[in-house]
């Protein structure tokens, strides 16, 4: 086996240091009636580095590519452009083979990427302070709630309508362990939620997306201040983070916990993970925020240097009474955030951001422009939701015969509500040409004809 | 000094004894490294877009009116940034990296090209599932190693590591025990544990308490039975355990965790010394996660991403959590809401978005299949092997608190040898960084005093063992010898010394602020 350094010989060398007869000597604790002889496994025999390729090649042609289509999907996972320099960096034996940094003198690496990305995370959502990465977006508002409810010592927490279907079910499983109580609002597609009358002296906190499931962007501020005046929390919550290039920050418009899904920066779309949750939140909340976090502070010579720090919140030190039970977050997925954020800077950030919407306001233009076909988002960054005249899925499964992947229908996300069965949720990103786009909507307008 | 004909010297010159530090402050390959805010700066970016084409937006005056502060650079300047940043890690690829508990084996980069493969890498989770067939085919063929690994009957593959493994198995309990409308409020937990466990035991809502060690390393089945109850909801238990050993007495555990009703939740952070041999569904266990990241090697990453599928005994099965994988007449599908169940099936709800670590998953495969199932019998021993070597090696020197062995993949010492030496843990593992080596896992488990945790893994050849051995031999005479002056302050070739935590908790500084570098140049 070509992982395998030992030899037959360095086995026998080494059972004789240890005063050992065989191997089986070394398993002796294990009851008998639990060891497995050889060849009981219903499992193939290893193989070479070309046939392991032959296989799993093979099971990945059987797939189709978003890059082989004209391709649309968005949903909570977006299809950007990826620089060549991020893949080959974050693949640096140095980052990907090393662990969490236990040991800070010789992990500076993997520290100082750390504090940066928590500078970034901080920066873009208008937050005073992040964490160095949960495992994703779902996870960090799932965290953001828990966190929210531990301030507040309060039980109530209520979710607004255009939330992503599988944060909220990750936020109610979570939460239902310690008595949390969830209250939904009602969905409504494309339009302007009422918030404010469901938050009350008891409520938690409010959980808010924007762009929200269905693309529509909010103003956070009039909920924040109806939040705030009962006690409660304001939790941000971001699928989208490149939104930000564009918009104000969630911060800035009084947020008080940001939990975002990172994967657009950096990050491919991997059918779903990994991914980066990014968690920024107050100062003065500080302690109570789950997850690493990278400090700053002095070596012993007086230089600069950074550490894990504040762990007192955390697992290993506090066992049943940490923040959170996380340990392994998603390191190197902040790594590929962090170098992509840093080739991009500022200007290349925010013309990425116009980039994505000139792509969505065209492809919005060209759809809507199909006969039968209605614009339900009018306020939108890079995704929107149509009405058609025939059930979404039906219709997405027909532009896959048109090498079309034209987006997700709702009824995927809301299964049983009939009045999302018309709805399809479109995206448009800088990856998508204008040839794509009209490809799009001749095939549209085939298929509905 | 002699000298060729061009006036070179063929010979190195000799050293002073007092060297005046470099002019730049760097040293050699040793490069100080600013942060990424101070060194870009206006007017420069490292992508070339296009702007945008003339639209009308239709942002809803929510447009952004504060700059970031991202500062600008190119290309090149960001990937010297990151390379000169990578030089101050230690990597299982550059070297030994003994971290007890956390399985530092070596990475395949065939594993890496096969999660690059469009076909996994750039494929969206909400595709229609006609077009990710392959994938699915991918996740149940992964599932089936697992199940057949662990001769469990259900996988649930969301969780995204060890710990939201952990909490997803504890979910299925609390499902379970809730589906028989019991009342069980309390988990076991051993003194030993990894503190996720704790941790996840409160997360879930149920109440900790802990189980005293007992003076061989092994749960203290009579302690255990005195705490069992027909209000305890499950014994969440590492096996092998985390001092290094195989619980001997499992068995008498399982049944006496199932005769009071509740169940057996075994944390697989260290499956890795018995995969292939062990099969942890004849032990009679009833959830297990299995870090996909240590056993089945997908890379650490500095931290993550992992991946942490639970296997589940056919009592919490139904329980298990959204997506779940079905197959039909049609192909395989996943279920990804509670309308279209299998029979059977009453999941518990949902762990997070999507379905999964897919990328993890594809590098977990791949070294499976290079592996086979006797490949991964045979990594299983040569780890168990080079752990009892080590400690075979180093306890007449060191000391091991179950030094009769014989051990599983780790060895455990504690700091009994340097008493009166003046050398603590903390020393003798930062003179281990002087010495060119990542320390092994220090002061865990908490029921060993100074407890140094030695997983040398199956990777290392014996010659890399062997000096491995000799340093720390070498370590603990000098220790024992007084020769203080290389443990105290140690490490001293290290990029930095021993940085100051208390300041950092003190006083934290998380971010980087335009205003901190007003006041540094004050």
């Amino acid at each position: 086996m070509r992982y395998l350094p030992l030899t037959p010989d360095d086995r026998a060398a080494m059972l004789a240091r240890i005063g050992a007869k065989s191997i089986d000597d070394l398993f002796v604790d294990v009851p008998s009636a639990a060891v497995v002889d050889r060849g009981r496994f219903a499992l193939p025999d290893g193989m070479g580095e070309l046939e392991v390729e032959r296989h799993l090649s093979r099971l990945s042609a059987k797939n189709l590519a978003a890059g082989s289509a004209a391709f649309f999907c968005g949903s909570g996972a977006y299809r950007h452009h990826v620089p060549a320099s991020v893949d080959h960096l974050i693949q640096r034996s140095e980052f990907l083979t090393s662990y969490t940094p236990y040991q800070p003198e010789i992990s500076q690496g993997t520290l100082q990427y750390l504090f940066e990305f928590q500078t970034q995370v901080a920066m873009l959502t208008g937050m005073e302070v992040a964490n160095a990465s949960l495992y994703d977006g779902s996870t960090a508002a799932a965290e953001a709630v828990e966190m929210a409810r531990r301030i507040t010592k309060r039980a109530k927490v209520v979710l607004c309508g255009g939330l992503h279907p599988h944060y909220a079910a990750t936020i109610t499983t979570l939460a239902q362990l310690s008595g949390g109580e969830i209250i939904a609002a009602p969905r409504r597609p494309g339009q302007g939620e009422d918030l404010a009358s469901l938050i009350d002296g008891e409520t938690a906190c409010v959980v808010i997306q924007s762009p929200d499931v269905f693309g529509l962007l909010h103003d956070l501020r009039p909920l924040a201040e109806a939040a705030h005046a009962k006690g409660a929390l304001l939790v941000a919550v971001l699928n989208e983070v490149v939104s930000l290039g564009l918009l104000e920050a969630p911060g800035a418009m009084g947020a008080d916990i940001v939990a975002a899904e990172g994967q657009s920066i950096g990050n491919g779309l991997n059918f779903g993970g990994p991914y980066v949750g990014l968690f920024a939140t107050r100062e003065k909340f500080l302690r109570q925020m789950p997850g690493r976090l990278a400090g700053e502070t002095m070596d012993a010579a007086g230089r600069r240097g950074y550490v894990l720090t504040l762990s007192t919140r955390e697992q290993h030190i506090r066992r049943e009474k940490a923040t959170s039970n996380i340990c392994t977050n998603s390191g190197l997925c902040a790594l590929a955030f962090t170098i992509h954020l840093s080739l991009l800077g500022e200007e290349g950030f925010a013309r990425l951001a116009r980039l994505n919407h000139a792509r969505a306001v065209l492809l919005a233009e060209r759809l809507g422009a199909v006969r039968g076909v209605e614009l339900v988002t009018q306020n939108f960054f890079n995704e929107f939701t149509l009405r058609l005249p025939r059930p979404a899925e039906a219709v997405i499964d027909a532009l896959v015969e048109e090498n079309v992947l034209g987006g997700v229908p709702a009824s995927r996300l809301f299964p049983g509500d009939s009045a999302a069965q018309s709805l399809l949720i479109v995206a448009a990103t800088e990856t998508n040409s204008t040839d794509d786009i009209e490809t799009y909507a001749h095939a549209l307008a085939k298929v509905l004809s | 000094m002699t000298m060729n004909n061009q006036g070179r010297p063929t010979t190195p010159g000799t050293a002073g004894a007092t060297l005046p530090d470099t002019l730049s402050g760097d040293h050699g390959l040793d490069h100080e490294e600013k942060l990424i805010f101070e060194l870009g700066r206006r007017g420069i970016c490292g992508v070339d877009l296009p702007e945008a084409p003339a639209h009308k937006a239709r942002l809803g005056g929510l447009e952004r009116r504060q700059k970031i502060g991202l500062p600008g650079l190119s290309e090149p300047e960001v990937v010297r940034h990151y390379v000169r940043l990578s030089r101050n890690n230690y990597a299982i690829d550059a070297g030994l990296y003994p971290l007890g508990s956390c399985t530092m084996k070596h990475n395949p980069r065939l594993n890496e090209k096969m999660a690059r493969l469009p076909g996994f890498s750039d494929l969206h989770p909400l595709q229609p599932q006609s077009t990710v067939q392959g994938a699915l085919q991918l996740i149940q063929e992964l599932m089936h190693w697992l199940m057949e690994l662990t001769g469990m009957p259900a996988v649930a593959m969301s969780p995204k590591a060890g710990a939201h493994g952990e909490l997803c198995g504890m979910l299925a309990i609390k499902a379970a025990i809730a589906a028989r409308a019991e009342h069980r409020p309390r988990v076991l937990v051993p003194e030993s544990a990894h503190g996720t466990n704790p941790a996840t035991a409160a997360f879930a809502g149920f109440r900790v308490d802990q189980i005293p060690a007992s003076g061989d390393g092994h749960v203290n089945i009579e302690a255990l039975r005195a705490k069992l109850d027909s209000d305890v909801a499950a014994i969440m238990l590492t096996n092998p355990n985390t001092c290094g050993l195989f619980e001997r007495r499992i068995l008498e555990v399982a049944e006496a965790v199932h005769q009071v009703g509740a169940f057996f939740y075994c944390d697989g952070a260290n499956f890795n010394a018995i995969a292939g041999r062990v099969r942890p569904g004849d032990l009679g266990i009833d959830g297990m996660h299995i870090n996909l990241h240590k056993t089945f090697s997908t890379p650490h990453g500095g931290g993550g991403p992992g991946a942490g599928p639970v296997v589940l005994s056919k009592a919490l099965a139904p329980y298990a959590p959204l997506p779940l994988l079905v197959g039909d007449a049609n192909g395989l599908r996943l279920v990804e809401d509670r309308s279209s169940l299998p029979t059977n099936s009453d999941p518990f709800g949902r762990m997070c978005a999507f379905h999964g670590q897919m990328g993890m998953f594809v590098r977990a495969l791949s070294y499976m299949l290079s592996h086979g199932a006797d490949g991964i019998r045979q990594a299983s021993e040569d780890a168990v092997l080079s752990a009892n070597y080590v400690l075979a090696s180093l306890k007449d020197v060191m000391t091991a608190p179950f030094a009769e062995g014989p051990c599983m993949h780790e060895a455990l010492f504690d700091d009994s040898f340097l008493a009166d030496t003046g050398v603590t843990t903390l020393d003798f593992a930062k003179a281990m960084i002087d010495e060119g080596y990542h320390p092994m896992t220090m002061y865990f488990p908490l029921v060993v005093h100074g407890a140094m945790l030695i997983e040398p893994t199956e990777s290392e050849s014996k010659e890399s063992l062997d000096r491995f051995v000799a340093v720390l031999r070498g370590l603990a005479q000098e220790a024992k010898a007084g020769r203080l002056e290389r443990f105290a302050g140690a490490p001293h070739y290290a990029p930095r010394q021993r940085l100051d935590e208390t300041a950092a908790a003190r006083r934290p500084v998380l971010r980087w602020t335009e205003a901190k570098i007003a006041q540094a140049a004050e």
